[in-house]
């Protein structure tokens, strides 16, 4: 039976009568009889729960929360009919009530929006501050593992490079193979138009040793290895290992991010090594297949495509994005703080945010670079 | 021993459980029965938790069979199970409160899971809940990071309370807490307990509440359970219960109660 509810006029006050189901399973229905309720009444009031089935806590106390709520209040409100044991208790805690405070948005006026921006100014500045002392942290304790080896953590960082190198070759690889094929391929079927076939290799050499080899590593591992330190440590963080760590006495920066970053600067350029060997493979396999370029011909055009400074300008970029990914993934991690969406959202932002620097990076460079002759 | 006119709320019969080759629990019976608090105890690595996560289901066990209500747990259809786990609440060691929910979000996150309410009606239902376990308003607006120990334990009590459950699990209430802390921990327990008519089930080690709330034990020794009443275990025999409730810190926490 559905919970209802009665409102009928005895002696010079009212009777309430209860109904049916008033289980928390008929919260719904009972909230849309309570609203039927006339905010105004004069004289007593008589709650009678006798035809009241397995009474909750739940509905008991919204229906007290209601009668309280009637203007004026009633001199006398009593409950018959065996109300339920904890009625008592209910009524105990009712002087608790108070209006719900809701967070209240600002107007949108132009004060507000002034307001805003000097709010989000204060923000950046403290952000930038942080990224500041972050680096400057790093650079302390680099240089004080100079005179003190033992900084280095040798151990970690072996374990970084393994994890976050020699795990990704194949990875790696595969995308730069798979890269400079679909490259070859497509600057085939333009060059073929013009007959020069034959310049798919320089297109090949120069498109992976200049930027693909060591941009699609960068990305990859920005992906792989940046979101990894960033939910690594912002996992200590909410373990408050690193608290732990500083407690006794051991700096987590010295423990934690700089070995990964060092680890980066160090994996980066051997995998973008390897990653322009494997697209110079890709492009010589495919000139093999679909130009019938043999390999001898196409070693030789490679060699005389090869300006001096061709291999350098990618591999030298490799340092400089390793240091942006591995900064930028272990200070979001140690950002995180309080609960597991800022773990997410931080582990999000690291990614989104290195990939963003790397290409920002090779845009400078490749400005520098065509600025210096390079 | 057993009052066989009221069936139990809980029976476990021929509980196994196993990590590898090391057995944790043999054959283990358990029985909890209408409105009384349960505490279960044992050593460190004796399956405690275990125990508990294989009651609510978590856990599979490796052999014997866990009633709730006289209802096989492991052969309930979804539907049935559902309404199951509305049955009974629970609290875990460390709180396991959703961080990125306010304390009156996690209260209110059973109640919008099984029911369509307004959310007039949600706050109230927060705010009974947090009355309850002795809660001011203000705390639901906050952050679990932003509680103290013993408010996450109140509050992991007030999100367990939410759907009403007649059958309660705490997995150690009072772990960390400061005495007085504990103390009043306890005192709410009883007052819960005899208000709402709740059946308890309790993993402790903290003594004091071991001897001020419980009626029944049970102890974990040697992959079985031995349940009696507290008279009746510190009068047990067996080295380890001997031990336990016969060492230093029981005789002060016993002293205390039996004056």
């Amino acid at each position: 039976m559905t919970a209802s509810l009665a409102l009928e006029p005895e002696g010079s006050g009212w009777r309430l009568q209860l109904r049916g189901d008033w289980s928390l399973a008929a919260i719904a229905q009972i909230e849309a009889q309570l609203k039927g309720l006339p905010a105004t009444l004069h004289g007593s009031m008589l709650c009678d729960w006798s035809q009241a089935e397995a009474p909750g806590i739940g509905p008991a106390w919204v229906l007290l929360r209601q009668l309280a709520d009637i203007d004026p209040q009633p001199p006398v409100l009593l409950h018959t009919g065996g109300p339920p044991d904890f009625l008592q208790l209910l009524q105990k805690l009712q002087p608790v009530r108070r209006a719900p405070d809701r967070m209240h948005a600002p107007p949108r006026t132009l004060r507000g929006l002034i307001g805003k921006l000097g709010r989000w100014s204060v923000l950046q500045g403290r952000h930038a501050r942080g990224v500041l002392d972050f680096l400057g942290r790093i650079a302390s304790v680099i240089g004080q593992a100079f005179s003190r080896p033992r900084g280095w953590r040798v151990s970690s960082l072996a374990r970084h490079v393994y994890e976050t190198g020699i795990t990704a070759i194949p990875i790696v690889s595969l995308i730069a193979f798979l890269i400079s094929v679909i490259v070859a391929y497509l600057g085939a079927q333009q060059l073929a138009r013009f007959g020069a076939d034959i310049f798919v290799v320089d297109l090949v050499t120069i498109a992976v040793l200049r930027e693909m080899g060591v941009l699609l590593t960068a990305i990859i591992l920005a992906g792989r290895s940046g979101s990894a330190f960033a939910a690594e440590i912002g996992v200590m963080q909410l373990n408050e290992e690193t608290d732990a760590l500083r407690a006794m006495g051991m700096n987590p920066i010295e423990m934690l991010v700089v070995p990964r970053v060092l680890a980066l600067i160090i994996v980066l350029p051997l995998l973008t090594v390897i990653a322009d060997a494997m697209g110079l493979a890709g492009g010589g396999l495919l000139s093999l297949i679909n130009l019938h370029i043999p390999l001898p011909q196409f070693t030789t055009r490679l060699r005389e495509s090869l300006g001096p400074t061709t291999f350098w300008a990618g591999l030298i970029k490799a340092p400089v994005f390793a240091a942006l990914i591995g900064i930028v993934g272990t200070y979001r991690g140690m950002q995180v703080r309080d609960s597991a969406r800022e773990l997410g959202r931080l582990t999000t932002v690291a990614v989104v945010q290195s990939i963003f620097m790397v290409i920002l990076a090779d845009a400078l460079f490749a400005v520098l670079f065509v600025q210096i002759g390079f | 021993m057993l009052d066989r006119s009221v069936d139990p709320v809980i029976r476990v019969q021929g509980l196994c459980n196993r990590f590898g080759s090391q057995l944790v629990h043999d054959d283990l019976n358990m029985e909890v029965r209408q409105n009384e608090i349960f505490g279960v105890v044992g050593g460190s690595g004796t399956g405690k938790s275990v125990l508990l996560r294989s009651i609510l289901g978590l856990r599979d066990p490796d052999g014997g069979t866990v009633e709730l209500y006289g209802r096989d747990v492991k052969s309930l259809a979804s539907a049935d199970r559902s309404s199951l786990v509305q049955s009974y609440g629970v609290t875990f060691q460390n709180g396991a409160l959703i961080s990125s929910l306010t304390v009156a979000q996690n209260i209110q996150l059973p109640l919008l899971e099984h029911y369509s309410l307004s959310e007039n009606t949600l706050d109230e239902l927060a705010q009974l809940n947090l009355a309850l376990v002795g809660l001011e308003p203000e705390a639901g607006a906050k952050f679990p990071s932003q509680l103290s120990g013993g408010m996450i334990k109140r509050a992991a009590l007030a999100r367990a309370l939410a759907l009403e459950p007649k059958l309660l699990f705490l997995d150690e209430p009072t772990a960390g807490l400061d005495p007085i802390s504990a103390a009043a921990f306890d005192e709410l327990m009883l007052y819960l307990h005899s208000q709402l008519r709740l059946t308890i089930v309790m993993i402790t080690h903290d003594l004091d509440s071991l001897f001020r709330t419980c009626s029944r034990v049970g102890v974990i020794v040697d992959k079985h359970m031995i349940s009696d009443t507290l008279d009746g275990l510190l009068e047990n025999p067996h080295p380890w219960i001997h031990s336990y409730f016969h060492g230093p810190r029981a005789r002060a926490a016993e002293k205390e109660i039996h004056g």
